[in-house]
């Protein structure tokens, strides 16, 4: 019982899980299913930007590169050789080589580089990856990019939506233990306070470089998915509007915090799904990004925690007022 | 007794302006040494070229008599030397005990430990406590750093650097704004450390009359130059310190 009142998040996450896994079973929508195994790759990428974001504090604008690396391995792999388990592992080995290779070396840059400049200089290597991406069109058929076809056990919707929830699932007990690690305590610390964190005896760039590559190494993995729910891969997933997808989802959701990542992708997710059926009914429903930049200003004015920071400071707050409430009733 | 900490025609320079002059210095081990001095005089510069944040344009500093100019401030946190700061410099979003508990845990190099949760380092808390205990902060342990009040800041402060267990601690101005009734407190855990008897401690101090009785020695920095060095007694009677810095106070 006190497991359950002091890991509350956990529990629900299980609850929820357990209630995901489920579903494909008593309810039938082919749609539903394709929504939420959207949600699970987005989720994981959303969770992989935050550990930089929110935790270790480095605002990178060029997350999408790794999910390209990874979108792009699957696809080529698949594409150039036979679609079979085999090739499949391959291409994740690939795709962790690269982007274990390129996160470290982007990682490097922090040594030199602070904040919006860091920002700046994420921003065009994925810019650079795009360019290469359009232009190697022999590998990727360029701007029109390529269909392909992925190993059997990967074909049935429900089955790939059960892969995409058990991952998800481990990539968030994974990243919890990596969070709450020796480890991960001075990422969070060196968010609040890197020169103090230095000169507390932490070498500041080694865990920058290890929050780089992990983080780097999911969204690779999310590429992966990503591409392989689609059985498609185009310039797209280098472009700057999937970075833009995880800031939002991360801080919409609450940065510094794994649940509001998920919450914050499925909340994109099911507006984005929601917002372009509409646009049946009216025309600037079409246009649905501009919601999302009004909701995302209303957001950072409003909810700069976002929603689990919010909720968080709202039960910290009754909290507290029951233990002064106690002491009253103690002292009286 | 032997030289802990030794600096050999010290000296930075910013531009034009030489802010640390050749300061030559021993300070042995154990010991208790105070740096008053004008502002401006290059008290904190003379910190900041002790603990690694600057690098001097000339001169040499020796750790145990081991040259120790070229290491970076980690470094010389390792080899001992941990430092304050002049400014409150805390993690303003983790608790009060979070705070104390990163300097056990890179006491005890646990550094790159990603597999494990923290709470299986029990102990760090445990010591992490002892720690607050010292510096009397131990009521506030779940309290954000960011919503202590000012004097509570630079206690914990304290309590990170203590928790380094560094052989030299350097002290930057710790009762600097503080109202007059923190500062007392503030003394009680400079002299609680200083019984425990372990420590060399270097401390920088505005308000003299508040630590001539418990240095062992006192500096005089004027202008970038060491003006005096000696114990309480002998500053306190030297003509030159008199006039240059305590002035109107003992005319």
């Amino acid at each position: 019982m006190k497991w359950l009142r002091t890991n509350k998040g956990t529990t629900l996450f299980w609850i929820v899980a357990a209630f995901l896994f489920l579903l494909p079973f008593v309810y039938e929508s082919r749609n539903l299913m394709i929504l939420l195994t959207q949600i699970f790759i987005f989720s994981v990428f959303a969770m992989s930007y935050d550990l930089l974001l929110g935790f270790t504090g480095i605002v990178s604008f060029g997350h999408a590169m790794f999910f390209g690396i990874g979108a792009y391995s699957i696809g080529i792999f698949m594409k150039r050789f036979e679609p079979t388990m085999l090739n499949f592992l391959l291409a994740l080995l690939a795709t962790l080589a690269l982007t274990a290779l390129v996160s470290f070396l982007v990682g490097l840059l922090t040594l030199r580089l602070k904040s919006h400049f860091y920002a700046m200089l994420t921003l065009s290597l994925s810019g650079l990856f795009l360019v290469a991406a359009e232009k190697w069109r022999s590998l990727t058929h360029g701007n029109d990019g390529f269909t392909f076809r992925v190993p059997e056990q990967f074909i049935d919707r429900t089955d790939y939506y059960l892969i995409c929830l058990l991952i998800i699932a481990a990539v968030f007990m994974m990243l919890k233990r990596f969070t709450n690690s020796p480890l991960g305590r001075v990422l969070q610390a060196i968010r609040e306070n890197e020169q103090r964190t230095e000169s507390l005896g932490f070498h500041v760039l080694h865990y920058k470089i290890a929050a780089s590559i992990v983080s780097g190494v999911l969204a690779g993995i999310a590429g992966i998915l990503y591409a392989m729910s689609l059985r498609f891969v185009n310039t797209s997933v280098f472009s700057m509007d999937i970075t833009l997808d995880a800031l939002l989802m991360t801080i919409i959701g609450g940065v510094g915090t794994l649940y509001g990542a998920m919450i914050g992708a499925g909340l994109i997710e099911f507006a984005h799904d929601w917002l372009t059926g509409l646009a049946k009914e009216h025309w600037i429903f079409e246009r649905w990004i501009i919601f999302f930049g009004i909701i995302y200003i209303l957001v950072v004015m409003f909810f700069p925690k976002g929603i689990v920071g919010t909720l968080r400071t709202i039960t910290w707050k009754r909290k507290k007022q029951q233990a002064v409430k106690k002491k009253e009733k103690l002292a009286g | 007794m032997a030289a802990l900490i030794e600096t050999n025609d010290l000296s930075i320079t910013f531009g034009g302006h030489t802010a640390v002059d050749s300061v030559t210095l021993t300070v042995p081990e154990k010991h208790f040494k105070s740096i008053i001095g004008p502002n401006g005089a290059g008290k904190t510069t003379f910190f900041n070229l002790l603990s690694g944040q600057l690098t001097p344009t000339k001169g040499k500093i020796y750790y145990r008599g081991k040259d120790i100019t070229a290491f970076s401030p980690t470094k010389r946190t390792r080899a001992g030397i941990g430092r304050s700061f002049q400014i409150t410099n805390v993690f303003p979003n983790l608790t009060v005990l979070e705070n104390v508990r990163l300097a056990v845990q890179s006491q005890a190099g646990v550094r790159y430990q990603m597999l494990f949760h923290y709470k299986k380092y029990r102990q760090f808390e445990k010591k992490a406590m002892e720690w607050l205990s010292l510096v009397l902060l131990d009521d506030k342990r779940d309290s954000l750093a960011a919503n202590l009040a000012h004097g509570e800041k630079r206690k914990l402060e304290i309590a990170m650097l203590l928790a380094l267990e560094t052989e030299v601690l350097l002290l930057d101005e710790p009762t600097a704004g503080m109202s007059l009734e923190e500062v007392p407190v503030i003394l009680e855990v400079i002299k609680r450390i200083k019984m425990q008897g372990d420590r060399t401690i270097i401390l920088i101090e505005h308000k003299m009359d508040m630590i001539l009785d418990l240095s062992d020695s006192v500096m005089v920095l004027f202008n970038g130059r060491l003006l005096a060095d000696g114990t309480p007694e002998e500053i306190m009677k030297n003509e030159t310190v008199q006039s240059a810095y305590l002035g109107g106070l003992y005319e």
